[in-house]
């Protein structure tokens, strides 16, 4: 194929000219270029390499079906692979390389796979790495991971850059009452139309420039069309792919925005993701031309018919200076007569025997009629091709005829994906030889080619009849309108999928991206795969890229051939979105990086950090971890908190903690039914710890309530489950206990606090409140509520509740004075030798005690379980009461909690370990470790967490810990999970 | 409802609009899907047969079935949804409390 560009041709700004750069060499091109027209226009003739047989490819088509002239754009961390030339607009500078390729895609080592060819059939990886024969030697998972990088390496697309992706992506919303989905001469007609009636329009165009098919004619006048839409008040958004369409009448949308610039702008999203609601959706997204499958028809130089039509008026390019058309319909000949006029010597081969065109065309273009395209030959480029007569069976060549360029149509598929993303299925047509889209009852209206008319006039027509079908959809009125029949050609459309070749090996390719050869869908057929979902599956037919959108017709007539069946007995596979391929990064908008979750602080965040605290994320809070003096490490911090907090005083923030106001006459009432313990008498100014259990018996959550006043209670919940908690009770009482006067009001966020623990934090306490004595030991007992006053007349409440063992206090203050609360506090400690702790502190102390939290409450436990079993009221009902004895969970054979020593002191372990007996180390063993730390206190590492019987029935037993993640194994001794002050005394001091 | 669940949710497209009967017209990503609503829980002392019934048995609806969701980053109402299984098609919308639902009813 010799293409070049011509003078007067095309609709591209000559007076703007752009260098790019392909695989590493510069070429120039002009404005409203796409890459592929510029590679045209620079002769450039190899642009890729096969999928399997790394055959070389050069540009197949003008659009998105394109499987040849697949290239990676970009370079770094903007390296965007498997970017098809043929809708990548060229821009000043643009950066693109060859791919699947070594060390070119001119010269490429892999291209050894072709002579190899026989050996890659359908399903080739499935039957040798399951074992090699005769013995199945070196089956299993093994040997494919071994293979699996080689294969990966040879067989495939573009490589990403597995750099962070720079740009940034928008999500955006819109609606409107009609959005029409292409600007062919169908959908700029239905937009017409629709605005004329006054409705709000929104246009969708995929490519840059409107017009649709009629790009390819060279008087279509697009500027006029545009200014006439933009007058009429039609919203037209261009470089927008429909790619989905969902419940509902929702769109989604991918707009490019400055993919076409090459620009890096900060202030502009590189893509937006758009979600759309229509009152109704006019689909007119066009056809594809089907190419033909017959050997070699891969060979650079073959292109579909209509492709060349749009390079040469739209790009002013002649594709070839001697070129063969074949074909077996009609729409062919305005191409053969436009690229006569243009210079090229032009052959038709058309399989019809007798037509009568509409049109007389030059008698300087050869028409042979009854013949097919038989061969190609050549390897990197088009010498000649061989031919064959229809009358003969099975075929042979006849002739050949020197060219050196090969155009094919096929015949036409309406692109139906968006209504087949519906779940409509489209049924084959016999007299048009395609799908055509079924009647759908949602409020989707199908146009133009779409929906199979191939002549403009009727595409016009089906646009206007397509909007008064909306509005009498939409009930917006009652007028009579007929959509043109479908086709549009005077002579009949020939079945032509396959021409045959008769000699043993042969490359006929029914999917060029996957390189899925005719003879692969017979070896798929003669080993079963005759479903057209198994055959998809077992030859990738219609899984590349671009989802079979030329070659799927094909694959499924040549399986009806061979079963014997007519097309529609054998169906066709549904297409899913998203139409063309979208970015991962559009998917995911803003959501990204620290923007990915929300972050929440608490009040005295910045105290802690003024104080040296080292942050972690816990739930979506920031909490303190420790606090480490000069070159201490988190071991050595959190070590220190803890032995400082058992000797003296420490404080920390407890913030975090979800916080609930219960209120209303019914509020003990409520109370009582959702914790297992009873609440019903506790008395104002105590407090209590609770669990909650969820409908099936497990346990949900545990936290303290406190009695304020006869009606009123503040509830906290672990930081984790706050969100859910409050749902749930609002669920409560909103849908089960609707008879309950209460009201539930989450005050997490008004609300701060402080722990204080240690054996001096009374003393610490007593130095902030105006009236010490209020908290004196006999006044003030564990579980003690007050609501007083800090120095300074600051109010705040004052529970006397332990998470540590020790004597401890929690200080809950409005947030607005948290930082005031904390250096109050903090002044007070110092004075104690006391410390900051954070949170490894808080779980080494939590866990020397055999408290419970997130990582022992895991959804699957049991009030036994934790332990806690004295904490399940008899006496009333509650919820979760039926049935946590139900079944299995009221077993003696269950995990219970318990503590864990490493027999030898001087090791250590991990949560996660695996608990198990001593000659049995397998599987999921007989139990787990949960929770670790170092007790400064016992001088080892201590853990807590679940074995099978619990501590009764292994308590003189050696266990064995196996981490095998860590490769770690231990000798365990399972103690109870109250590893220091068993009874209690410090907390009551 | 699990944050990065969320999350990812609100990266896909948004097909459901819930009418909230107190904010209005809303995405179906500021409610979270609760469950059945034609259940009827048993009272707390009934017996584990019937709370069996109530929790674990499920119909497996094709076409309309009532459902609650939880206005979640909204107005926190708990509704009552009659949504088709099939087609996403909401008939009705209603707060679950009745105390509710008359205030709603006033209000029109």
């Amino acid at each position: 194929m010799t293409s070049k560009r011509l003078d007067n041709y095309g609709k591209i700004n000559r007076d703007k000219i752009f260098s790019f750069s392909w695989d590493h060499k510069n070429y120039y091109g002009y404005e409203g270029d796409s890459l592929a027209s510029a590679l045209l226009a620079n002769d450039i003739k190899i642009i890729g390499r096969s999928f399997k047989y790394h055959r070389p490819r050069g540009i197949m088509s003008c659009g998105v079906e394109e499987s040849g002239a697949l290239v990676t754009v970009g370079t770094q961390d903007r390296k965007d692979p498997n970017v098809r030339a043929t809708t990548q607009e060229l821009y000043q500078g643009l950066v693109a390389t060859g791919q699947n390729a070594f060390p070119s895609v001119n010269f490429d080592i892999g291209g050894i796979n072709n002579y190899l060819s026989r050996f890659f059939a359908a399903g080739f990886y499935y039957k040798t790495f399951m074992g090699i024969p005769p013995f199945e030697w070196g089956s299993g998972t093994s040997i494919w991971m071994f293979f699996e990088k080689i294969i990966r390496k040879a067989a495939g697309m573009g490589k990403l850059s597995r750099l962070p992706d720079p740009d940034h992506y928008d999500h955006a919303h819109d609606f409107c009452d009609i959005l029409i989905v292409g600007s062919g001469p169908a959908g700029i007609a239905a937009a017409k139309e629709a605005a004329d009636k006054k409705l709000d329009v929104i246009l969708v165009e995929q490519d840059n420039l409107l017009g649709g098919d009629q790009l390819a004619e060279s008087d279509f006048d697009i500027e006029a069309n545009y200014t006439e839409l933009k007058s009429l008040g039609v919203r037209v958004m261009h470089r927008t792919t429909a790619f989905g369409l969902y419940d509902n009448c929702v769109l989604g949308l991918l707009e490019r925005v400055t993919d076409h610039t090459g620009i890096v702008n900060q202030s502009l999203p590189r893509q937006r993701f758009w979600t759309i609601r229509a009152k109704h959706i006019i689909v007119g997204s066009g056809s594809f031309e089907r190419h033909i499958a017959f050997n070699n028809n891969d060979i650079p130089g073959i292109m579909t018919v209509n492709a060349s039509k749009h390079y040469l008026n739209r790009y002013g390019i002649l594709t070839g200076k001697n070129i063969v058309i074949t074909t077996n319909n009609d729409s062919v000949y305005p191409t053969a007569g436009a690229l006569f006029e243009a210079g090229a010597k032009v052959t038709v081969l058309d399989a019809r025997r007798d037509i009568n065109l509409e049109k007389k065309i030059s008698d300087n273009i050869e028409v042979r009629n009854g013949c097919v395209p038989y061969n190609i030959n050549g390897s990197r480029e088009i010498n000649s091709i061989d031919i064959a007569e229809t009358s003969n069976n099975p075929f042979r060549k006849t002739d050949t005829i020197n060219c050196d360029h090969v155009l094919m149509s096929g015949g036409w598929s309406p692109a139906v994906h968006l209504l087949s993303h519906r779940g409509e299925k489209a049924t084959w047509n016999k007299e048009h030889l395609c799908f055509l889209p079924g009647d759908t009852k949602e409020k989707i209206s199908m146009i133009g080619s779409a929906r199979g008319i191939w002549n403009k006039d009727d595409c016009i027509k089906s646009g206007i009849a397509g909007t008064l079908e909306a509005m009498n959809k939409m009930g917006l009125s009652k007028t009579n309108y007929f959509f043109p029949k479908e086709g549009g050609w005077k002579n009949a459309i020939q079945p032509l999928y396959e021409v045959k070749y008769n000699k043993s090996r042969s490359k006929s390719f029914v999917d060029y991206q996957h390189d899925v050869t005719a003879d692969d869908i017979r070896l798929a057929h003669r080993e079963g795969f005759i479903s057209v979902e198994h055959l998809k599956r077992y030859t990738t037919l219609g899984m590349a890229n671009d989802q079979g959108k030329m070659g799927n017709i094909i694959g499924i007539s040549l399986m009806a051939d061979l079963l014997d069946k007519e097309i529609p007995e054998v169906g066709t596979t549904v297409f899913r979105p998203p139409f063309t391929p979208i970015s991962i990064g559009a998917l995911a908008g803003r959501n990204v990086g620290k923007h990915f979750r929300p972050l929440r602080i608490t009040p005295m965040h910045q105290w802690n950090l003024n104080n040296g605290a080292v942050m972690i994320e816990a739930g979506l809070y920031q909490r303190p971890w420790y606090f480490p003096k000069k070159n201490e490490t988190l071991s050595d911090a959190y070590i220190r908190e803890t032995t400082i907090v058992r000797k003296s005083v420490g404080i920390c923030d407890v913030t975090s903690l979800g916080k609930i106001a219960v209120q209303g006459p019914d509020a003990t009432e409520f109370i009582n039914r959702i914790y297992t313990n009873p609440f019903a008498k506790l008395p104002i100014g105590k407090t209590r710890y609770g669990i909650m259990l969820r409908d099936d018996g497990m346990v949900m959550d545990d936290g303290t309530s406190w009695r304020l006043s006869e009606h009123e209670y503040l509830m906290t919940t672990s930081t984790a489950q706050a969100g859910k908690v409050m749902s749930w009770l609002e669920e409560l009482l909103q849908t089960r206990w609707t008879d309950l006067q209460v009201n539930v009001t989450s005050v997490s966020e008004q609300w701060a606090a402080a722990a204080i623990s240690g054996p001096k934090s009374r003393e610490v306490l007593q130095n902030c409140i105006e009236d010490p004595s209020l908290i004196e030991n006999e006044n003030f007992p564990f579980m003690g509520f007050i609501s007083t006053n800090l120095k300074g007349g600051i109010p705040c409440r004052i529970v006397r509740i332990s998470f540590s063992g020790e004597l401890g206090y929690e200080v809950y203050i409005v947030s607005d004075y948290a930082n005031t609360m904390m250096d109050m506090l903090w002044k007070e400690v110092k004075e104690f030798n006391g410390c900051l702790y954070g949170l490894e502190a808080l779980g080494a102390l939590r866990v020397e005690k055999g408290h419970v939290t997130g990582a022992e409450l895991d959804g699957r436990t049991t009030i036994e379980d934790a332990g806690l079993a004295k904490m399940a009221s008899t006496k009333k009902s509650y919820i979760g009461s039926a049935m946590r004895k139900r079944g299995v969970l009221d077993s003696m054979e269950r995990e219970q909690l318990v503590g864990f020593f490493p027999v030898n002191k001087n090791q250590n372990f991990d949560a996660g370990t695996i608990v198990c007996e001593k000659d049995n180390i397998e599987g999921f063993g007989i139990g787990r470790i949960t929770s670790v730390t170092h007790s400064p206190e016992l001088g080892h590492w201590i853990g807590i967490g679940f074995v099978k019987g619990g501590k009764e029935k292994w308590k003189n037993t050696v266990l064995i810990g196996s981490d095998p993640v860590r490769n770690k194994q231990m000798e365990l001794q399972v103690v109870s999970p109250h590893m220091i002050d068993p009874e209690g005394k410090r907390m009551h001091a | 409802m699990n944050v990065v669940l969320a999350q990812i949710q609100s990266c896909t497209v948004n097909m459901i609009r819930i009418k909230c009967p107190y904010c209005g017209e809303r995405d179906h990503s500021e409610f979270a899907y609760g469950g059945d609503a034609s259940i009827k829980y048993p009272n707390l002392d009934a017996s584990k047969e019937e709370w069996t019934e109530a929790i674990f048995f499920r119909e497996n609806i094709r076409g309309f079935q009532k459902e609650t969701w939880h206005h979640l980053n909204g107005c926190r109402m708990w509704l009552e949804v009659d949504r088709s299984t099939i087609t996403h098609e909401i008939k009705s919308v209603k707060p679950c409390h009745p105390d509710l639902q008359k205030i709603m009813e006033l209000k029109k």
